[in-house]
Protein backbone atom coordinates (compact mmCIF):
# COMPACT_ATOMS: atom_id res chain seq x y z
CA UNK A 1 0.00 0.00 0.00
CA UNK A 2 1.28 3.43 -0.88
CA UNK A 3 0.35 6.84 0.45
CA UNK A 4 -1.57 7.49 -2.74
CA UNK A 5 -3.97 4.61 -2.07
CA UNK A 6 -5.09 6.29 1.15
CA UNK A 7 -5.21 9.72 -0.45
CA UNK A 8 -7.46 8.46 -3.26
CA UNK A 9 -9.88 6.82 -0.79
CA UNK A 10 -9.90 10.03 1.24
CA UNK A 11 -10.52 12.17 -1.86
CA UNK A 12 -13.49 9.98 -2.84
CA UNK A 13 -14.97 10.23 0.67
CA UNK A 14 -14.49 14.00 0.66
CA UNK A 15 -16.16 14.37 -2.72
CA UNK A 16 -19.12 12.21 -1.72
CA UNK A 17 -19.52 14.30 1.43
CA UNK A 18 -19.51 17.53 -0.59
CA UNK A 19 -22.07 15.99 -2.95
CA UNK A 20 -24.33 15.08 -0.03
CA UNK A 21 -24.06 18.56 1.47
CA UNK A 22 -24.90 20.17 -1.89
CA UNK A 23 -27.83 18.00 -2.95
CA UNK A 24 -29.55 16.59 0.13
CA UNK A 25 -32.85 18.06 1.25
CA UNK A 26 -32.78 16.84 4.82
CA UNK A 27 -30.61 18.38 7.53
CA UNK A 28 -29.67 14.97 8.95
CA UNK A 29 -28.46 13.78 5.54
CA UNK A 30 -26.34 16.93 5.38
CA UNK A 31 -24.89 16.05 8.78
CA UNK A 32 -23.96 12.63 7.39
CA UNK A 33 -22.17 14.36 4.51
CA UNK A 34 -20.24 16.52 6.96
CA UNK A 35 -19.25 13.40 8.90
CA UNK A 36 -17.90 11.87 5.68
CA UNK A 37 -15.82 15.01 5.05
CA UNK A 38 -14.42 14.98 8.60
CA UNK A 39 -13.59 11.27 8.26
CA UNK A 40 -11.67 11.91 5.07
CA UNK A 41 -9.66 14.65 6.81
CA UNK A 42 -8.81 12.35 9.72
CA UNK A 43 -7.79 9.59 7.31
CA UNK A 44 -5.45 12.03 5.57
CA UNK A 45 -3.89 13.06 8.88
CA UNK A 46 -3.25 9.43 9.84
CA UNK A 47 -1.91 8.54 6.38
CA UNK A 48 0.51 11.48 6.24
CA UNK A 49 1.61 10.71 9.78
CA UNK A 50 2.41 7.14 8.73
CA UNK A 51 4.21 7.86 5.48
CA UNK A 52 5.74 11.34 5.69
CA UNK A 53 7.19 11.40 9.20
CA UNK A 54 9.55 9.05 11.05
CA UNK A 55 7.68 6.08 12.58
CA UNK A 56 8.11 7.26 16.17
CA UNK A 57 6.39 10.58 15.39
CA UNK A 58 2.64 10.10 15.83
CA UNK A 59 1.54 13.73 16.01
CA UNK A 60 -0.75 13.26 13.01
CA UNK A 61 -2.69 10.55 14.83
CA UNK A 62 -3.19 12.86 17.81
CA UNK A 63 -4.49 15.60 15.51
CA UNK A 64 -6.90 13.01 14.08
CA UNK A 65 -8.09 12.16 17.61
CA UNK A 66 -8.75 15.85 18.24
CA UNK A 67 -10.64 15.87 14.95
CA UNK A 68 -12.86 13.04 16.18
CA UNK A 69 -13.54 14.96 19.40
CA UNK A 70 -14.50 18.07 17.44
CA UNK A 71 -16.76 15.98 15.19
CA UNK A 72 -18.55 14.64 18.27
CA UNK A 73 -19.08 18.15 19.67
CA UNK A 74 -20.24 19.37 16.26
CA UNK A 75 -22.72 16.51 15.88
CA UNK A 76 -24.21 17.17 19.33
CA UNK A 77 -24.74 20.88 18.66
CA UNK A 78 -26.00 20.20 15.13
CA UNK A 79 -28.65 17.79 16.37
CA UNK A 80 -29.69 20.16 19.15
CA UNK A 81 -30.21 22.87 16.55
CA UNK A 82 -32.13 20.41 14.35
CA UNK A 83 -34.45 19.54 17.25
CA UNK A 84 -35.06 23.22 17.98
CA UNK A 85 -35.79 23.90 14.30
CA UNK A 86 -38.13 20.91 14.12
CA UNK A 87 -40.05 22.15 17.13
CA UNK A 88 -40.32 25.62 15.60
CA UNK A 89 -41.06 24.79 11.94
CA UNK A 90 -42.29 21.18 12.02
CA UNK A 91 -39.79 20.30 9.30
CA UNK A 92 -36.04 19.96 8.95
CA UNK A 93 -35.77 20.63 5.24
CA UNK A 94 -33.29 23.49 5.03
CA UNK A 95 -35.11 25.29 2.20
CA UNK A 96 -38.24 25.63 4.34
CA UNK A 97 -36.42 27.33 7.19
CA UNK A 98 -36.44 30.78 5.64
CA UNK A 99 -37.67 33.19 8.31
CA UNK A 100 -34.62 35.40 7.81
CA UNK A 101 -35.09 35.49 4.02
CA UNK A 102 -35.49 39.06 2.83
CA UNK B 1 3.30 -4.92 -5.51
CA UNK B 2 2.66 -8.62 -5.09
CA UNK B 3 -0.87 -9.66 -4.33
CA UNK B 4 -0.91 -11.00 -0.79
CA UNK B 5 -3.67 -11.61 1.73
CA UNK B 6 -2.87 -8.24 3.28
CA UNK B 7 -3.46 -6.30 0.08
CA UNK B 8 -6.62 -8.31 -0.51
CA UNK B 9 -7.97 -7.27 2.89
CA UNK B 10 -6.87 -3.68 2.30
CA UNK B 11 -8.79 -3.50 -0.96
CA UNK B 12 -11.74 -5.11 0.77
CA UNK B 13 -11.79 -2.35 3.38
CA UNK B 14 -11.28 0.33 0.73
CA UNK B 15 -14.15 -1.01 -1.37
CA UNK B 16 -16.38 -1.32 1.70
CA UNK B 17 -15.68 2.29 2.68
CA UNK B 18 -16.22 3.80 -0.75
CA UNK B 19 -19.26 1.70 -1.71
CA UNK B 20 -21.10 2.33 1.53
CA UNK B 21 -20.29 6.06 1.38
CA UNK B 22 -21.81 6.05 -2.11
CA UNK B 23 -24.94 4.44 -0.64
CA UNK B 24 -25.01 7.09 2.12
CA UNK B 25 -25.22 9.93 -0.38
CA UNK B 26 -27.61 8.31 -2.87
CA UNK B 27 -30.19 6.21 -1.00
CA UNK B 28 -33.51 7.90 -0.31
CA UNK B 29 -34.41 6.23 2.95
CA UNK B 30 -32.53 8.11 5.65
CA UNK B 31 -32.41 5.16 8.07
CA UNK B 32 -30.71 3.06 5.39
CA UNK B 33 -28.28 5.93 4.88
CA UNK B 34 -27.47 5.98 8.61
CA UNK B 35 -26.78 2.24 8.70
CA UNK B 36 -24.66 2.53 5.57
CA UNK B 37 -22.72 5.29 7.30
CA UNK B 38 -21.97 2.77 10.04
CA UNK B 39 -20.32 0.49 7.46
CA UNK B 40 -18.31 3.45 6.17
CA UNK B 41 -17.09 4.31 9.65
CA UNK B 42 -16.07 0.69 10.27
CA UNK B 43 -14.22 0.70 6.96
CA UNK B 44 -12.30 3.82 7.92
CA UNK B 45 -11.45 2.19 11.26
CA UNK B 46 -10.06 -0.76 9.31
CA UNK B 47 -7.91 1.58 7.23
CA UNK B 48 -6.60 3.10 10.47
CA UNK B 49 -5.55 -0.39 11.51
CA UNK B 50 -3.64 -0.71 8.24
CA UNK B 51 -1.91 2.58 9.08
CA UNK B 52 -0.88 1.00 12.41
CA UNK B 53 -2.93 3.56 14.32
CA UNK B 54 -4.55 1.15 16.75
CA UNK B 55 -5.72 3.69 19.32
CA UNK B 56 -7.19 5.85 16.58
CA UNK B 57 -9.11 2.87 15.18
CA UNK B 58 -10.54 2.06 18.61
CA UNK B 59 -11.49 5.70 19.14
CA UNK B 60 -13.16 5.77 15.74
CA UNK B 61 -15.32 2.77 16.57
CA UNK B 62 -16.20 3.96 20.07
CA UNK B 63 -16.91 7.62 19.33
CA UNK B 64 -18.34 7.46 15.81
CA UNK B 65 -20.18 4.15 15.76
CA UNK B 66 -21.06 4.15 19.44
CA UNK B 67 -21.79 7.84 19.83
CA UNK B 68 -22.35 9.96 16.76
CA UNK B 69 -24.25 7.32 14.82
CA UNK B 70 -26.64 6.69 17.71
CA UNK B 71 -27.09 10.45 17.96
CA UNK B 72 -27.94 10.61 14.24
CA UNK B 73 -30.48 7.77 14.51
CA UNK B 74 -31.95 9.49 17.56
CA UNK B 75 -32.28 12.69 15.51
CA UNK B 76 -33.99 10.77 12.70
CA UNK B 77 -36.52 9.33 15.11
CA UNK B 78 -37.18 12.66 16.83
CA UNK B 79 -37.79 14.53 13.60
CA UNK B 80 -39.66 12.00 11.45
CA UNK B 81 -42.54 13.88 9.94
CA UNK B 82 -45.18 11.17 10.29
CA UNK B 83 -44.93 8.04 12.32
CA UNK B 84 -47.14 5.89 10.11
CA UNK B 85 -45.14 6.58 6.97
CA UNK B 86 -41.68 5.35 6.05
CA UNK B 87 -39.13 7.96 7.02
CA UNK B 88 -37.98 9.31 3.71
CA UNK B 89 -36.48 12.41 2.29
CA UNK B 90 -39.63 13.82 0.82
CA UNK B 91 -39.83 16.44 -1.86
CA UNK B 92 -37.85 15.22 -4.84
CA UNK B 93 -34.48 16.79 -5.38
CA UNK B 94 -34.59 19.34 -8.13
CA UNK B 95 -32.85 18.06 -11.21
CA UNK B 96 -30.81 21.23 -11.62
CA UNK B 97 -29.49 21.09 -8.08
CA UNK B 98 -28.56 17.44 -8.51
CA UNK B 99 -26.78 18.19 -11.78
CA UNK B 100 -24.92 21.19 -10.38
CA UNK B 101 -23.90 19.30 -7.25
CA UNK B 102 -22.71 16.36 -9.34
CA UNK B 103 -20.67 18.58 -11.63
CA UNK B 104 -19.04 20.41 -8.72
CA UNK B 105 -18.29 17.15 -6.90
CA UNK B 106 -16.83 15.53 -10.04
CA UNK B 107 -14.68 18.59 -10.79
CA UNK B 108 -13.42 18.55 -7.21
CA UNK B 109 -12.62 14.84 -7.46
CA UNK B 110 -10.71 15.36 -10.70
CA UNK B 111 -8.74 18.22 -9.13
CA UNK B 112 -7.87 16.17 -6.05
CA UNK B 113 -6.87 13.09 -8.08
CA UNK B 114 -4.68 15.24 -10.35
CA UNK B 115 -2.94 16.77 -7.36
CA UNK B 116 -2.48 13.34 -5.73
CA UNK B 117 -1.07 11.82 -8.92
CA UNK B 118 1.31 14.68 -9.70
CA UNK B 119 2.82 15.75 -6.38
CA UNK B 120 6.43 14.52 -6.48
CA UNK B 121 6.87 14.37 -2.70
CA UNK B 122 4.02 11.88 -2.35
CA UNK B 123 5.29 9.39 -4.89
CA UNK B 124 6.82 6.01 -4.11
CA UNK B 125 6.04 6.11 -0.41
CA UNK B 126 5.35 2.44 0.25
CA UNK B 127 4.35 0.79 3.48
CA UNK B 128 7.43 -1.32 4.21
CA UNK B 129 5.42 -3.61 6.48
CA UNK B 130 7.50 -3.05 9.59
CA UNK B 131 5.42 -3.53 12.70
CA UNK B 132 5.44 -0.55 15.01
CA UNK B 133 4.85 -0.78 18.76
CA UNK B 134 1.33 0.01 20.02
CA UNK B 135 0.63 3.72 20.07
CA UNK B 136 -1.61 4.06 23.13
CA UNK B 137 1.18 4.65 25.65
CA UNK B 138 2.94 7.23 23.49
CA UNK B 139 -0.33 9.06 22.79
CA UNK B 140 -0.97 9.25 26.54
CA UNK B 141 2.52 10.59 27.08
CA UNK B 142 2.19 13.21 24.36
CA UNK B 143 -1.25 14.38 25.45
CA UNK B 144 -0.90 14.44 29.22
CA UNK B 145 2.81 15.09 29.60
CA UNK B 146 3.95 16.67 26.38
CA UNK B 147 3.33 19.23 23.67
CA UNK B 148 -0.38 18.41 23.33
CA UNK B 149 -1.35 19.23 26.91
CA UNK B 150 -2.69 22.69 26.10
CA UNK B 151 -4.77 21.56 23.06
CA UNK B 152 -6.13 18.74 25.22
CA UNK B 153 -7.31 21.18 27.89
CA UNK B 154 -8.78 23.53 25.27
CA UNK B 155 -10.66 20.63 23.66
CA UNK B 156 -12.03 19.54 27.03
CA UNK B 157 -13.35 23.05 27.68
CA UNK B 158 -14.82 23.07 24.17
CA UNK B 159 -16.58 19.76 24.84
CA UNK B 160 -18.07 21.20 28.03
CA UNK B 161 -19.26 24.28 26.14
CA UNK B 162 -20.79 22.11 23.39
CA UNK B 163 -22.51 19.93 25.99
CA UNK B 164 -24.06 22.87 27.82
CA UNK B 165 -24.94 24.60 24.55
CA UNK B 166 -26.62 21.50 23.11
CA UNK B 167 -28.65 20.98 26.29
CA UNK B 168 -29.64 24.65 26.34
CA UNK B 169 -30.67 24.78 22.67
CA UNK B 170 -32.66 21.56 22.61
CA UNK B 171 -34.57 21.89 25.88
CA UNK B 172 -38.22 22.74 25.91
CA UNK B 173 -38.88 26.39 26.50
CA UNK B 174 -40.28 27.06 29.94
CA UNK B 175 -43.14 29.54 29.68
CA UNK B 176 -44.30 31.32 32.77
Amino acid sequence: MTLQHYLVISAILFTLGIFAVLTRRNAISILMGIELILNSCNLNFAAFSRFMTPPEDISGQIIAIFGIVLAAAEAAVFLAIILAIYREFGSIRPNEVDTLKG
Amino acid sequence: MEFTLKTFIFYGFALMTVASALIVVTVRNIVHAAFSLMVTLFGVAGLYVFLQADFLAATQVIVYVGGILVLILFGVMMTSERFDMPIQVKGHIERGQLLLGGVIALALLMLLLTVIANTPAWKNLTDDGTELPPTTERIGELILNGPFLLPFEVVSVLLLVALIGAALISRKEVRD
